[in-house]
């Protein structure tokens, strides 16, 4: 079963890799469903299938509706708690740290003042990020403290998340960074994303281009290392190169592969429906 | 197929093999409408717009 909220063009790849398995997809679009979760059965029919590849593209849909298929006892891709750290950049943080994984530095701070001290600390410039987004929504690059200051207000009118200030050295990256796939224990692609013209950041989502790249010993075993810490199925790494070595920066719970499978000639969403197999309820 | 577009009455193609939540967009106004079906009848709404926890 394939859960989503938006058909992209990763979930009609997963759906053709399924046929091609000759494996059945049932491709549920949980949007304007809804699921009596106070059953001790959760709605069987919305529900029903061996193995679950989630796929919402909104993260609280991703999250809420995974805790509730776990708890039926399907097996999904990715686990709750594998949604829920890589949906937040503090937890992801905090995970990588404890498995050793090298990030970059991270400062967090819950008010202007030790958000302004934090920034100081790092040293501009520095990177602000929100711990929910993605897409590098609200990513700004702070060169001084007035830009701060003015960011910092911005984010005090919004939501209260927002004022989880969450602060990170900024890695003199050569205009790129790297998106590793791992599925199950193999790392079995990586890209360079190139920022687009005119962008520091390097998503694709804004624009950034997908190059392929060989996988080095390093980035395979980081990359690995990184999808164990948040016991993840499937995951997205995310890594910067810096003069101490490749950093893990985050991770994507619900990965994007349009750009990455045509760049580096490997079919992600086979790879990713043949471990779902081998997930199954037997 | 084609269907009208509710917002300007251009000519959108539908994929014939489209699924519920597929995102068809109309090529004169460029609207964007997402495909469901009620009582097996393909039909258009206007597509959810992107959302501040969208992402992978």
């Amino acid at each position: 079963m394939i859960t989503y909220d938006r058909v992209r063009a990763e979930e009609k790849a997963l759906q053709r890799a399924c046929k091609d398995l000759g494996v059945e997809a049932r491709l549920v679009d949980i949007k304007d469903a809804f699921i009596d979760i106070t059953k001790g059965e959760v709605n069987p029919e919305v529900l029903k299938g061996d193995v679950v590849i989630q796929r919402c593209v909104g993260h609280y849909r991703s999250l809420y509706l995974t805790a509730i298929i776990e708890s039926t006892g399907l097996p999904i891709i990715n686990p709750f708690q594998t949604t829920l750290v890589c949906g937040d950049k503090l937890l992801t943080t905090l995970a990588l740290r404890r498995a050793g994984v090298p990030t970059p530095k991270t400062l967090i701070a819950f008010t202007r003042e030790g958000a302004l001290k934090a920034l100081e600390e790092v040293g501009y410039p520095a990177i602000l990020k929100p711990v929910v987004g993605s897409w590098g929504r609200l990513v700004s690059l702070i060169k001084d403290v007035e830009t701060a200051k003015v960011v910092i207000e911005h984010r005090e009118l919004m939501y209260p998340l927002y004022q989880v200030f969450y602060v990170q050295e900024f890695v003199k990256k050569p205009g790129r960074d790297i998106r590793c796939f791992v599925v199950g224990d193999e790392a079995i692609a990586a890209i360079y994303r190139y920022a687009a013209p005119g962008e520091w950041r390097s998503n694709t989502a804004l624009g950034g281009k997908a190059v392929k790249m060989e996988i080095s010993d390093e980035l395979r075993e980081l990359s690995i290392k990184a999808a164990k810490a948040v016991g993840a199925h499937v995951v997205g790494v995310d890594c910067l190169e810096s003069e101490r070595g490749l950093l893990v920066h985050e991770l994507n719970s619900v990965t994007e592969f349009r750009n990455a499978a045509p760049a580096t000639g490997v079919d992600i969403a086979k790879k990713m429906v043949e471990y779902a197999i081998s997930l199954a309820k037997k | 197929m084609k269907v009208k577009c509710p917002d300007c009455d251009g000519e959108i193609n539908v994929p014939d093999d489209a699924i519920a939540g597929e995102i068809v967009s109309c090529p004169d106004c460029g609207q964007e409408y997402e495909v469901y079906f009620e009582g097996g009848q393909l039909k258009l709404k206007p597509a959810e717009t992107v959302k501040e926890d969208w992402g992978e």
